[in-house]
């Protein structure tokens, strides 16, 4: 912290009071740490990740993109992100309409349930699948019967999925509606429209931007999502592994090139994520703002 | 379309927000809910809308029962306190929504439902805005847009909730008299919930003075100002000062003297009188009158407002007085009301 002898006070600045500007070497130091680490942690993996890929040339990068197995956990990945996504999107606007339009008992309990998945081990949803669907679990001997395989097969990839992302439309349009409040539904229903017309044409555009949002991140998640997909998918080759699990298996395989391979698409889908909700944060921004303004 | 609310109850949790309200309405009537806050006044509006289901009793709308319809049935025209325009449609968006979700035949086609939002524009002054969206208003211009959009509809009723609360002072003097003269163009039922008496006394065909879930008196601007019923109105509407005095025989006492009023048929106790500060009459000596000493004087506008001490108990009663009235000088005045009224002590708890 800085010495308050050395404090300089400098004339008035725009954005920041003078009353809590720190020193110029205290500045340094914390600007140094903040992008020491970030090199580190953060920007050094990432170029790794793309020079491992590239390591033999493009040509071994193309070759083994090109891989059978490698081809369907890619296929895999998209179809579970295209299930599990439109899931998280029904259940997110479902659940924070109940939430912010509805006084109901539990509600507090129901806000806080939502949260499960990011207090819990992914590991551990995974497990529970397991417990519930297994062959020894709750429902396993039923389904058995009725001849329906959920676990080690692409069900339950999506269920485990759908547990581990839920949170992400849900958490975004929580706070939104609650901050606008009922009075555009109010006005719509006044003026004679009905329920859906009413979503459709009002609550929808209120939200737009945040659910993009929301559905950008659960996407995210969806596609790199490792621990609880690892538990009930059983690792079958072309069958049930997706992107993350068969990064793993190539590079405990010695497969440096292919793992890496597909760890760069993956580093892509982040990078893109990430501009993706940059340029959403500046233009969502602007239209929180314009709701408070009125 | 007239309305009558008869007999409605409504209750919150359990917690009361109106009780047992009776109203009557007449058809194309502007009528003022006028009540502090909590006093029940924006619940009955919304009851009347049907945002709101009655917990007992009911809301006809001419001869038809209305309490059981929805919001859509009942054909109304609301305007919010905030507006609630929607942000991502413009202008002329907006004022058309009410037709454009309408369904099958009813449903205008859409040049009609743009001529028809260009019409209500030109009513409420702000042609040529039909592009802009509501962040680009100001809050009068949405306020207009509001109204645009309620009436877009062919309301059987028009309810405004705080029409002109958001705005500045400037802005809702105008905004009043405009809405009085479209009132008088279109001839809609309006209701409209205030808290500020001024708006309602001078806009009002009739105003409801609300207080606690209760109505307590309904009239025109002079009923309300000059025959206040209750202790409640006559503290709320309009500047008033209160003694407690004693009536014995149909005389007025004020602690051990009699102040030269008569009340012949109040019944002989306790009372608390109310009159108009600005309605007194001054006098010189003192046979029969309230004498105090004077404890403050201040200027307020156009006259003088003195604070006098009356009596042992020190009670504090305010008196207004042109400016240059020689009595302000004076450490005594003596002063008798002109038009005052009397409410057993009992009941004004």
């Amino acid at each position: 912290m800085a010495d308050p002898e050395i404090k300089s006070y400098e004339p008035y600045h725009e954005s920041r009071s003078a009353a809590v500007t720190e020193s110029r070497p205290a500045q340094a130091v914390l600007m140094i740490v903040t992008f020491a680490f970030l090199g580190i942690f953060l920007l050094l993996p990432l170029i790794i990740v793309f020079h491992e890929a590239l390591a033999k040339g493009i040509g071994a990068y193309t070759h083994s993109l090109s891989d059978a197995d490698t081809r369907s956990a890619i296929r895999l990945t998209l179809l579970v992100a295209a299930i599990s996504v439109p899931l998280n999107v029904v259940f997110g606007i479902s659940a924070a309409w109940a939430i912010a339009k509805f006084e109901f008992k539990g509600k507090a309990f129901l806000t806080t349930l939502i949260d499960l998945p990011f207090s819990v081990s992914p590991v551990i949803s995974g497990l529970v699948y397991v417990l519930l669907f297994g062959a020894q679990g709750l429902l396993g001997g039923w389904l058995k019967a009725h001849g329906i395989v959920i676990l080690f097969a692409v069900p339950g990839i999506v269920l485990a999925t759908v547990f581990v992302t839920f949170p992400f439309v849900a958490r975004e349009l929580i706070p939104l509606m609650q901050e606008q409040g009922n009075g555009d539904e109010e006005a719509a229903l006044s003026l004679g429209a009905n329920g859906w017309q009413t979503f459709w044409y009002v609550t929808l555009p209120n939200v737009k931007w945040g659910l993009l949002y929301g559905v950008l991140l659960c996407n995210a998640r969806a596609m790199g999502e490792f621990g609880a997909v690892s538990v009930v998918s059983g690792h079958i080759r072309g069958l049930t592994n997706t992107m993350p699990l068969h990064v793993e298996i190539l590079y405990n395989e010695y497969n440096a090139v292919g793992a890496f391979a597909v760890a760069s698409l993956l580093a892509g889908l982040a990078l893109v994520t990430l501009v993706l909700k940059t340029l959403l944060e500046m233009r969502y921004g602007a239209e929180l703002a314009a709701t408070r303004g009125h | 379309m007239e309305v009558r609310v008869a007999n409605v109850r409504k209750e919150f949790e359990r917690f009361p927000a109106l009780h047992d309200v009776s109203l009557d309405i007449k058809s194309g009537e502007l009528i003022a809910l006028l009540g502090p806050s909590g006093s029940g006044k924006t619940t009955l509006l919304r009851l009347i809308a049907g945002l709101e289901r009655p917990t007992k009793g009911a809301i006809f709308f001419g001869d038809e029962d209305a309490s059981q319809k929805s919001i859509q049935e009942r054909n109304v025209g609301f305007v919010f306190q905030h507006y609630a325009l929607f942000r991502h449609m413009t202008v002329a968006d907006n004022i058309g929504f009410g037709l454009k979700v309408r369904h099958g035949p009813t449903r205008p086609p859409a040049v009609e439902i743009r001529r028809r939002a260009t019409e209500l524009l030109d009513l409420v002054q702000l042609s040529g805005l039909e592009k802009r969206y509501p962040a680009q208003l100001s809050g009068g211009q949405r306020q207009r847009v509001a109204l645009a959009r309620a009436m877009a509809i062919e309301p059987k009723v028009l309810l405004l909730d705080e029409p002109f609360g958001a705005l500045d002072a400037q802005v809702r003097r105008e905004l009043r008299r405009w809405l009085r003269e479209i009132h008088d163009a279109t001839g809609h039922t309006t209701v409209f919930v205030t808290h500020d008496q001024e708006e309602a006394l001078e806009l009002a065909d009739r105003v409801v003075v609300m207080s606690q879930g209760r109505i307590e008196q309904v009239g025109t601007a002079d009923d309300i100002y000059d025959r206040p019923n209750s202790p409640f109105v006559y503290g709320f509407i309009g500047e008033s000062s209160s003694l407690p005095v004693k009536v014995d025989n149909g005389e007025i006492w004020l602690a051990d003297r009699p102040i030269g009023l008569a009340a012949p048929d109040a019944p002989s106790g306790e009372a608390t009188l109310y009159f108009r500060p600005h309605d007194v009459e001054l006098l010189d000596g003192c046979s029969g009158c309230i004498a105090g000493t004077v404890a403050a004087s201040r200027r307020v506008a156009g006259t003088r407002r003195v604070e006098l001490e009356i009596g042992g108990e020190r009670q504090r009663v305010e008196i207004e007085l042109p400016v240059d009235h020689p009595a302000a000088q004076k450490s005594r005045v003596a002063f008798r009301p002109g038009r005052w009224k009397l409410f057993p002590t009992a009941n004004s708890a």
